[in-house]
């Protein structure tokens, strides 16, 4: 007899049957993420080759350098770690509002500020403090302006009804604009002529790398937020309240949960982290704050936290990734006489098909974990 | 089959033509919704077509207004069999279908949308012509509706007519009318049948009701069909079959929950909710919501009556603190009340939302979770839990599951998974455990079926019996007279009526529901 779905007072409670079922139902669910993720890669792939054939190259050959330069040697498996790293934290950005049902684009004016108020906090202190210390009070100042500036757009947004997105990045313009009249003004570093640029940081000061590999500690940092991230959303009341609140902002009101708290706490912290990326730049790549914080990092994140579905752990593998895409650049610039922009042709690509996708989910019956449930 | 020959007469406005299913079956994957049903509409007749959520009422119609395609069966129409592929062929035999929820445009007057919805519409509308053409029409129309006012602007019962009107006007001769009812007042309900009634005797129409309501089943219709469970159990005459008999074939040998009898309400019963002289804008922040006093006693249950759209919504929001107020105060156990967690935990005010989905649950999470978000951030010593308990989740969840009997194929899929009824029972679940003294719902029952109904009423007097104080907004009046201690009329976003609802008068009832007072 086929059980009718509203069939009323039979109760199929879970637990009962085999220990394969609950499996399957479990790999049915991750499964779906995993297969169109990847489907929605391969299909910005193959478009991505038509733009390609059009300007008259080999689409094989350019895969085969984005390869060889993201992750064909320990050099550039190294070098796309390093590109990584910012991504996970701008990333984070981007996946915890989402988590709220809010979407955050703004990223990179966090970066800037973030690296703006380390280079400002590293002045006074230098020679003061030992490096560790330095670091803390530089990652302190860069996550608390960002933090302050993305809560911003997340206060804005529940207090104003001003939309978050437009807000972030108009945020982020503003935050640029600030960038340059502090590294141009009040922080320059009098030597640097060219590029305006705050007072370097000496050597010594450097974050360096970890041990054993050519890669910073921001890969390090980014991972360790990714986790706690995690475990804040998964493990923690306060995710569970964030969720509740993202999933169905009325049924968070009426169980009394404070949805204006949590969506400007989130953001905040969701913004501290991309100050922290801002911080990394300053103290293991450029040494000092000038106009290269502005590089892009921010705007990546977006497209790292889509294809990751908002899930911290999922940042890790897509930044690397990412990571590496962006670090074949300068291979294929250099082998096929393509201009650097290629990278951004695919990511855009990849981004469209990747919001297009999302689209697909819960079509597909096979990923149904009730039909495992019923046939197992 | 692919040359379909169409040897079926183009239909005539205003003769009626039959209809009739044989053996439709319709399966979804392993899911039969539809098993074997053959109905037949004779033209000329008005027939009901009843049965529980999910008994495949919709499907069946979906099947002969050609938006699903039967698995095996056929369908006749005036005693030919026909092949309808899409709503369009549908609409070429003259089958048409008034949904349960308005489809007009509002912005647009009734003449506009008539006019805009005919098939083939002139690139440039003379509507000289088109005014004096329409005229014509609705002289042979028994509706008498305003055709030059914005939709917006009519009243429920004008606009079933006009989307009534608005099939009958693009010659349609065979109509499904899905729960046709459902949001308007009794006097409008009763007015629009019958006047349905009347075109069908005269030859003009033949109806297909969908309905729940038995009293306007046995006065308004000659035959009724019924399903249960995708089968048809039972078809026959109005007269030759008593609503019990109907309603034993609609549920089968399922015992509904019975009602708890009532405890009287003591004298000295104290006020849980009190609404004092609050006044709000409401969603269009062109009108005032004014409460100026509403209080409910431990261990009663207050009915709130009203045409949905007159504030209803607006003053749970303000009980949930979900709507800022100009002026007034909520109080609750004595104390103003502001709706947030530790308010609510204090106090034990529960909220029970109409369309528990949308307003209750995050859809997107699973039973165990939704089962888990009045309680997810409290130790077992209620003191506040920074780290969640999955485990002590999911074995709160089953136990929940269980005690309400929520049929779900596991605690961890997604609740929008479930069927209507079985959110409801989630969400009473999550709502109705421990000590409740203030509940408030609206709208419990919107939707479900009746056993289902039978248990969330049952659910609400046994919370009033241990001294709940209920508020209950309801646009369904049968529910409110079987369930309330006294009822109030809302309109226009003010209380206008209060009654006791033992020997409370309908027609006074509907009168203030409809704005006359």
């Amino acid at each position: 007899m086929t059980v009718q779905a509203n069939d009323p007072g039979l109760s199929i409670s879970a637990g009962s049957g085999t220990r394969i079922r609950p499996l399957l139902e479990w790999f049915a669910r991750r499964a779906e993420a995993v297969a169109i993720g990847l489907v929605a890669i391969l299909i910005g792939l193959a478009l991505f080759s038509l733009f390609i054939l059009v300007i008259g190259k080999s689409p094989v050959t350019l895969f085969q350098l984005m390869y060889t330069g993201g992750f064909g040697s320990w050099f550039s498996v190294q070098n796309s770690l390093s590109r990584a790293a910012p991504l996970l934290l701008t990333a984070l950005c981007v996946a915890l509002p989402a988590r709220l049902g809010l979407v955050i684009i703004g990223g990179e004016g966090a970066v800037v500020l973030g690296g703006v108020a380390a280079a400002a906090a590293a002045m006074p202190l230098l020679g003061l403090v030992p490096p560790a210390v330095l670091f803390v009070f530089m990652g302190l100042a860069a996550m608390v302006i960002g933090g302050l500036w993305i809560g911003l757009a997340g206060f804005l947004r529940h207090y104003r009804g001003v939309n978050e997105t437009i807000s972030s990045l108009l945020l982020a313009y503003i935050a640029i604009a600030l960038m340059n009249q502090f590294v141009e003004g009040p922080l320059r570093d009098p030597a640097s002529l060219n590029k305006p640029s705050t007072r370097p940081l000496p050597a010594e000061y450097m974050m360096g790398d970890i041990p054993g590999m050519d890669v910073h500690w921001g890969l390090i940092i980014g991972i360790l937020a990714c986790i706690l991230s995690w475990i804040l959303m998964e493990a923690t009341s306060y995710g569970f309240a964030a969720r509740i609140a993202g999933g169905n902002v009325r049924a968070a009101q009426i169980q009394g949960l404070p949805v204006g708290k949590l969506i400007t706490g989130f953001t905040a912290i969701a913004g501290s982290f991309a100050g922290l990326a801002g911080m990394v730049e300053v103290a293991a790549v450029q040494g000092s704050a000038n106009a290269s914080l502005a590089a892009g990092y921010g705007y990546t994140g977006i497209l790292v936290a889509f294809l990751a579905r908002h899930n911290p752990l999922a940042i890790i593998p897509v930044a690397i990734l990412l990571g590496g895409i962006d670090a074949s650049g300068g291979l294929i610039q250099r082998r096929m006489g393509l201009p650097d922009a290629t990278v951004l042709v695919l990511q855009g690509t990849l981004f469209i098909v990747i919001l297009f996708c999302e689209t697909f989910y819960g079509r597909f019956r096979i990923f149904d974990p009730d039909l495992w449930k019923r046939s197992a | 089959m692919s040359n379909i020959v169409r040897d079926t007469p183009l239909p005539q406005t205003g003769k009626a033509i039959g209809v009739e299913t044989l053996g439709m079956t319709m399966r979804f994957g392993s899911f039969t919704a539809l098993d074997n049903v053959s109905i037949s509409v004779p033209a000329c007749s008005f027939h009901a077509l009843l049965g529980e959520n999910g008994a495949g009422k919709s499907t069946l119609v979906k099947c002969i207004m050609g938006f699903y395609h039967a698995t095996s069966g056929s369908l006749s129409v005036d005693g030919r069999e026909v092949a309808i592929a899409s709503p369009k062929d549908a609409a070429t035999y003259g089958l048409g279908m008034v949904y349960q929820h308005f489809t007009l445009v509002p912005s647009l007057t009734g003449a506009e949308n008539l006019v805009i919805s005919r098939p083939e519409v002139p690139a440039v509308i003379n509507w000289a012509k088109e005014r004096k053409d329409l005229a014509a029409f609705m002289e042979r129309m028994p509706f008498n509706i305003p055709l030059d006012r914005p939709v917006s602007e009519l009243a429920a019962g004008e606009k079933q007519k006009l989307e009534i009107v608005k099939q009958l006007y693009l010659g349609r001769s065979f109509l499904v009318l899905d729960e046709p009812t459902s949001v308007l007042t009794p006097a409008e309900a009763d007015e629009m049948l019958g006047l349905v009634r009347g075109m069908t005797e005269r030859g003009e129409l033949t109806v297909l009701m969908i309905s729940h309501k038995f009293h306007e089943v046995t006065k308004f219709t000659d035959a009724v069909s019924i399903l249960r469970r995708g089968r048809l159990v039972g078809t026959g005459k109005i007269g030759e079959l008593s609503t019990t008999d109907m309603a034993a074939m609609m549920i089968g040998d399922v015992r509904l929950a019975e009602l708890d009898s009532r405890l009287p309400v003591p004298e000295a019963a104290r006020p849980v909710l009190t609404v004092e002289k609050v006044k709000a804008p409401d969603r269009s922040g062109l009108k005032t919501i004014e409460i100026e006093d509403l209080t409910v006693r431990s261990g009663e249950i207050v009915g709130i009556a009203g045409i949905s759209g007159n504030g209803q919504k607006e003053l749970t929001e303000i009980l949930a603190g979900q709507r800022p107020t100009d002026t007034g105060r909520v109080v609750v156990n004595g104390e103003t009340y502001g709706a947030t967690r530790s308010e609510t935990r204090k106090n034990n005010v529960r909220f029970i939302p109409e369309e528990p989905l949308q307003n209750a649950c995050a859809p997107k999470m699973t039973v165990s979770e939704n089962l888990a978000f009045r309680t997810f951030d409290l130790k077992p010593n209620g003191k506040d839990a920074i780290w969640l308990s999955r485990g002590a989740m999911k074995k709160r969840a089953a136990a929940l599951i269980s005690d309400f009997k929520v049929k779900t194929a596991s605690s961890s899929s997604p609740i929008a998974a479930l069927s209507g009824g079985n959110v409801q029972r989630a969400v009473l679940a999550r709502e109705l455990t421990g000590d409740v003294d203030l509940l408030i719902v609206s709208n419990p029952c919107f939707g479900l079926d009746f056993s289902a109904v039978a248990e969330v009423r049952a659910r609400i007097m046994k919370a009033r019996n241990s001294g709940t104080a209920v508020l209950l907004l309801s646009e369904d009046l049968d529910e409110l007279l079987e369930m309330s201690d006294r009822i109030m009329v809302i309109s226009e976003g003010k209380l206008v009526y209060e009654t006791s609802a033992l020997g409370a008068d309908v027609g006074v009832i509907g009168a203030h529901m409809a704005g006359h007072h």
